[in-house]
Parts: structure tokens; sequence; C-alpha cells
């Protein structure tokens, strides 16, 4: 997995709340057997005007000029501005896959589903948390500035904007490592492999029925 | 409905446990410092939409299989629902079903193949076969895992690179969740089903009303609930945010456990049973948050939106945005009816489907089949139907229907009898809407675009759907003959 140590970039402000994971990557594209290769169907629902699937030549589809980021100020962002339970609905991978394929290497939003949010973590995706007033006041610069650009610094925990404003944010110590290092997980969990082997001899005995 | 907040802390929270506590707690492998723990799963079921990646991830890396027979595996997600024979007609499909068998083939893992009687939706084999049991930690990739949940047992969905970790620790990296309790008491009234309980649930809490939380469904009339509806309920747990949903072990756990397959026999069965016997919560538990609904309060209900909380009462108006205080709201809700082309106070019932589908891992069990022919008998499809399709969730509910004779009922209405499988809940196979195309759907989701680019879904149980065929529209069951 790739670090995460800090962004700077210009911010996409997607001005919804609970956007579902079909919506970030819809159906056909999850017939790939590949982790890459996403980021032209990210939004492919909201982003084209023609129905796509696997294997069109993308780049020659007409785009909905309507989609936020499909506009021309938000071209090469890096930050994703977002309203609540962003990521719900189905526990694909692919969705961060998808966003971070497109360049989106970090999330701001007041709150995201649980499968989405944990799934960004083993992909390297910072998704940051802030209260909903705090959102208010980014979605306020992103949407009054053009080329609004924010530094995201997660040793620091901080989100700071163009005009100077700082908001921290709050993450899992263990979480901030695995982003920092791009720790594997499984390797991690491996280092406790006689945990396990004692758990599940112990756990033969009360119910073996699971075991056989 | 009302809401508790309790507080913790408590002597008697100390002592007694909720259900998940005690299933969090006999899977406990390790805690670290920072209160992400170690959790043992027992059982992880494999598909082969989130699982390509995993297999490669652990053959790149040169990592082996912890638990061979902790896995079982089958395709269902792109399956196609008509004649089986000749084979997956979409190469893109093909690739991921046959990466799927090769996967399979090499770790050792057993697979339900597309043409094994045993072939279906993989939360509806799981408990068919015994395979999924009480008491288990089950995960797969696929957020419906929650179904399990209803057997007793903690189960839920994660991503790919989760399905990676299990495969090779038998373990998964997790903080605990809190605590939530949704009682229904009181009496269900007649042609209200488990569905429109769920859909009353989600409609009340929201779909992130859950979220951070494992919700056990109790109560009077979830204990009467047989296991089928039970698990419908706790299959949209995910819908209201939480991972998991739970329903305590009581005799109808236990009589439905008894006799499958993968279920423990003769010698074992008795010591099995003793340790299920022990899941439920204890009296003095306390939760996080307690809801409570009247049961008598529930109506039929069905989704007017593009989010699974956007829900109305059958004999109730299609709600008007303006009077929605929050602006994200009001925007959602806008938005919604816009793709929906529906207007606020229309009525339910002038809302009228093009398309009617029966199935998927909410809805295509037998009960729900047998439900639904009960209403559908010796009718016909009304003429604004262009296609009503019954996908049942197994092969094996498939043969059981086939052996009541509730094909030919559907049969004989105008529906389609088609092969097990996902289908058109998200429609990664053929079976999808045109844009545009209204559905009467027993899925879960109706999400823009869900069941096919522009189609616009209807999430209803499945009488609901069957009197929709027969009358062409939104109605309650009460009222068809």
């Amino acid at each position: 997995m790739q670090k995460f140590t800090n962004v700077k970039g210009i911010v996409a402000a997607l001005d919804q709340a609970n956007i579902d994971t079909d919506q970030i990557i819809p159906k056909q594209y999850l017939k790939s057997i590949k982790r890459t290769g996403f980021g032209p169907n990210l939004f492919d629902d909201w982003r084209y005007l023609d129905k796509g699937e696997p294997g069109m030549d993308h780049s020659k589809r007409k785009l909905n000029p309507d989609f936020v980021l499909n506009h021309d100020r938000y071209q090469g962002a890096k930050i994703l501005l977002t309203r609540e339970n962003f990521g719900c609905g189905s526990s694909r991978e692919h969705a961060p896959w998808a966003l971070l394929d497109y360049g989106f290497s970090c999330i701001i939003a007041p709150s995201y589903a649980d499968i989405f949010f944990n799934n960004c973590f083993k992909n390297g995706i910072l998704p940051v948390t802030l209260d909903s007033h705090q959102v208010d006041e980014l979605f306020d610069e992103v949407l009054n500035h053009e080329g609004c650009q924010f530094e995201v610094d997660l040793p620091a925990q901080t989100v700071t904007t163009d005009n100077g404003q700082i908001y921290s944010f709050q993450i899992n110590p263990t979480q901030k490592n695995r982003l920092l290092e791009g720790l594997d997980d499984i390797g991690i969990t491996l280092q406790q492999a006689e945990k396990i082997k004692t758990y599940e001899s112990e756990r033969a005995k009360i119910t073996p029925w699971v075991f056989n | 409905m009302r809401y508790y907040f309790k507080s913790k802390f408590t002597n008697t929270a100390i002592m007694a446990k909720t259900l998940y506590d005690k299933l969090w707690d006999a899977h406990l492998v390790h805690e670290y410092d920072d209160g992400t723990s170690l959790l043992y799963i027992d059982r992880q079921l494999v598909h082969e939409v989130t699982s390509p990646q995993a297999f490669e991830g652990l053959k790149l890396a040169g990592r082996k299989l912890w638990r061979v027979n902790a896995n079982l595996a089958v395709a269902d997600h792109n399956v196609p629902t008509t004649d089986r024979r000749l084979g997956i007609a979409d190469p893109v499909s093909k690739l991921q079903v046959t990466t799927l068998t090769e996967n399979c083939e090499s770790a050792g893992i057993t697979l339900f193949g597309m043409n094994d009687i045993r072939q279906g939706i993989v939360h509806v084999i799981g408990p068919e076969q015994g395979s999924t049991l009480p008491g288990m930690t089950i995960v797969c990739g696929d957020s419906h895992t929650s179904t399990h949940g209803a057997l007793g047992a903690l189960a839920f969905g994660i991503g790919t690179s989760d399905v990676e970790h299990v495969l090779a620790t038998q373990c998964i990296l997790q903080k605990k969740a809190k605590n939530m309790r949704v009682t229904v008491n009181g009496q269900l009234q007649p042609g209200v089903t488990a569905k429109d309980i769920i859909l009353a649930i989600i409609g009340k809490i929201g779909t992130a009303g859950g979220t951070g939380y494992t919700i056990e469904y109790a109560g009077e009339v979830i204990e009467s609930l047989s296991m089928e509806a039970r698990m419908t309920i706790c299959n949209m747990s995910i819908e209201a945010g939480a991972r998991a949903g739970l329903v305590a072990v009581d005799q109808t756990t236990i009589d439905y456990v008894k006799d499958r397959p993968y279920s423990p026999n003769d010698e074992m069965w008795q010591q099995a049973v003793e340790y299920w016997q022990s899941l439920k919560s204890d009296d003095k538990a306390e939760f996080d948050i307690e809801i409570e609904l009247d049961a008598n309060q529930i109506k039929p209900y069905l989704s007017w939106g593009t989010s699974p909380e956007m829900v109305m009462p059958i004999d109730a108006t299609v709600p008007d945005p303006e009077l929605e205080n929050d602006p994200v709201k009001r925007e959602g809700m806008q938005r919604a009816l816009e793709y929906m082309d529906l207007k606020p106070g229309m009525r339910a019932e002038d809302i009228q489907p093009d398309k009617v589908f029966i199935g998927s891992c909410t809805n295509a069990r037998i009960e729900d089949l047998r439900a639904a022919a009960d209403v559908v008998k010796g009718k016909k499809l009304a003429a604004n139907i262009k296609l009503a399709m019954v996908v049942p969730g197994s092969g094996l509910v498939k043969q059981q229907a086939e052996q009541e004779g509730l094909d030919e009922i559907f049969k004989s209405t105008g529906f389609e009898w088609r092969e097990p499988g996902c289908s058109m809940c998200l429609g990664m196979n053929e079976d999808q809407l045109e844009p545009g195309e209204r559905c009467a759907s027993t899925s879960n989701r109706n999400f823009e675009g869900r069941q096919g680019r522009g189609g616009r879904t209807h999430l209803v149980s499945p009488v609901i759907a069957a009197a929709a065929a027969v009358t062409g529209h939104f109605v309650d069951v009460n009222s068809v003959g």
C-alpha cells in the first residue's frame, strides 16, 4: 500500500449527502479482476451522458457538463469535499480504488459509512471527518474561490485552507500509523500467529463443530 | 417510536452482556493498545466479485490460506438467470466466474458451481446449508452478510483487502461497535411483513442511524417471526448503516439449523444446542440506544426515493420537500423526486411500475415465494407490466417451489421463472431496468441506477410486489381479492 503523509491540491466540492458506492463506481465495472484502472469510471453514471461498459474507450465518451467533477475549475483535484454518510451501501473496495485511481487521496466529510471508511485505510486514502458546520465553512470557501486548494497534513492532523484557516481532525492512532507507514495489515496480524493458533485450539474444545 | 439513550458504566452493565458482547468476547484473539482488536472469523463466504484481487494479493505475497475449510464459495452476482446450459455470454462476467473457479480449485475451497443445485445467492445458501451457524463470526465481501445475524451469529460485510486478510490469517482487525436494540412489540396487521418492519425501522432511524452500532432486533414480534423473516430484517441492517444485525437464538433458530448438510451431527448436536442456548442478551444487559416500535402501527411500506430511508406507508402520499427544514435533506428529497419522476402529494396507489422483480438476498427464500404466489394465484399480470420475474434465492429454493407448484402459479400469471442469483437486485448480469423504467422490487437498495442506469426502484415486500404485478399499481395486498 502506498504511504499517505500529506496532500496539497485542488478541492472538488460534491455537495450531496448519502453518496452511495453504486454512484462512486457502478456495478458493471465490478466485473474486473484487477485493482487498478477504475479512475475513468469514478461516478460513471453522473460523469458521462451515455451508459458506460467495461472495455469502452472512456476518453471518447461524452461528458456530462453539469457534473461538478467535469467543471474546469476542479480538474486535477486531489481532495474531495462532500457531505454526510459518504460511501454508504455496498462493501465494494472498488469505490476507494476508483477514487484513488482518479487522483483523490483525501476525502473530507462530516461522516462516512463504516465499511467504506475502513476500506479507505487499506488503500492509502485518508478520510477526514470534520463537524458539519466546519464542512459548511469549507464548502463556502471552495465554492467562492475558484482554484481553491487545501493542505491536509496527517502527522499534524490538520486541514489548512487557502485563506489560512486551520482545522484539526481526530483519527485513530493505529489507522494513522498504517497510512503514514503504508503498512500491510496481514504482515502485522501474522506477528500474532501463535496467539491465533492458541485461540483455535482452545476454541475447538468449546465449539468443535466450527472446526470440522 | 421511542428512543432511550442509556448511561453506561453501571454495575449491571459490567456484569451483564448483550448478545453482541458475548459473540465479540468469544472471538477475541488479541487487543491492541488503542482498542483495535483481532477478532477470529469462523466462516468466510466467498463470491466472484470481491475475491479475485484478494487471491491475487495472496499469490503475489506468497501467502497461504490459514484454514481452507473455513471458506465456502459460490458465484452469484454475475450468473445468468436464463438457460444455464448456454453458459455466460458476457466475456467479462465469464472471466470473473472462471477466475473464482480457478482460485477455489487451487486453494482447495469448496465451490458450488453454476450448475450445482446448491448454487444460489451467497446469503441464502449459507444458512440453507448449515454452513453459517449460531454463535459464529461470519464475513463475506458483501455488505448484506448482515443477513446471517438472524441465526444469532456475528456477521458483517468486508472489503476485498479484508477478504484477503481473513484468507491469510482467519482474523479481522476491528474496533468494537456500540450496542443498539430495536424492540418490536404488539401485533402485526394482516399483509404486513418482515420487509415492512425493516423499512419502517430504516425510515425512522435513517440510513446512517445505525452507523457504528450492531443492532439486535428483539421483542415479541421478532420472536414470533420465522428464521426466513428474521433474515429479511437482519439483511437490511446495513441499509440503516449498521454492519451487523442480530436476533437471539431460540427454539425457532435451533429447529431451523437441525439436519442441514453442514450442521453438527448426532454426537456434537447436543453440545452445540447447549452452547447456542446461551446466545441471547442477559436480562440486565444495557444497550447504548434502545428503540421501540409498535407493530400495530406498521403499515405495508414502499420506498419513494433513491435512499432506503425514503419510504412511505402504502396508504400515504409522496412527501413534500418544502416541509423539510434541513437544507441538505431537502435537496436530497428534491433530487430523488426528480430522478424518480414523482410529485409531492401523489398517492402511492397512483404509482405504476413497468417491471416487477421478486428476488434478492432480502426476499428470495421459499416463504417469500409462497407468499407472493398466494397473491397472484389465478390472476394475470396487469396490462402495463412489461416484465415480471421471480428469481429464487438458490437452486434448492427453486426445486422446493417447483415441488409445491409455485412455478406454475407464477408462470400462468405471466411471470418469468428464472435460475437463482443476485439478478436485478444490482443488475450485474443481463437482468436490468432500461432508463426511466419503474420497478416494484423486493430487493434492498433503491439507489440511482442500482437496477440499471436511469431505472427507478421501489422497494417493497414480496406480497406488495405480487399485488402490483396483478393490479398494475402499488396497493395494499388486503384489497386484492
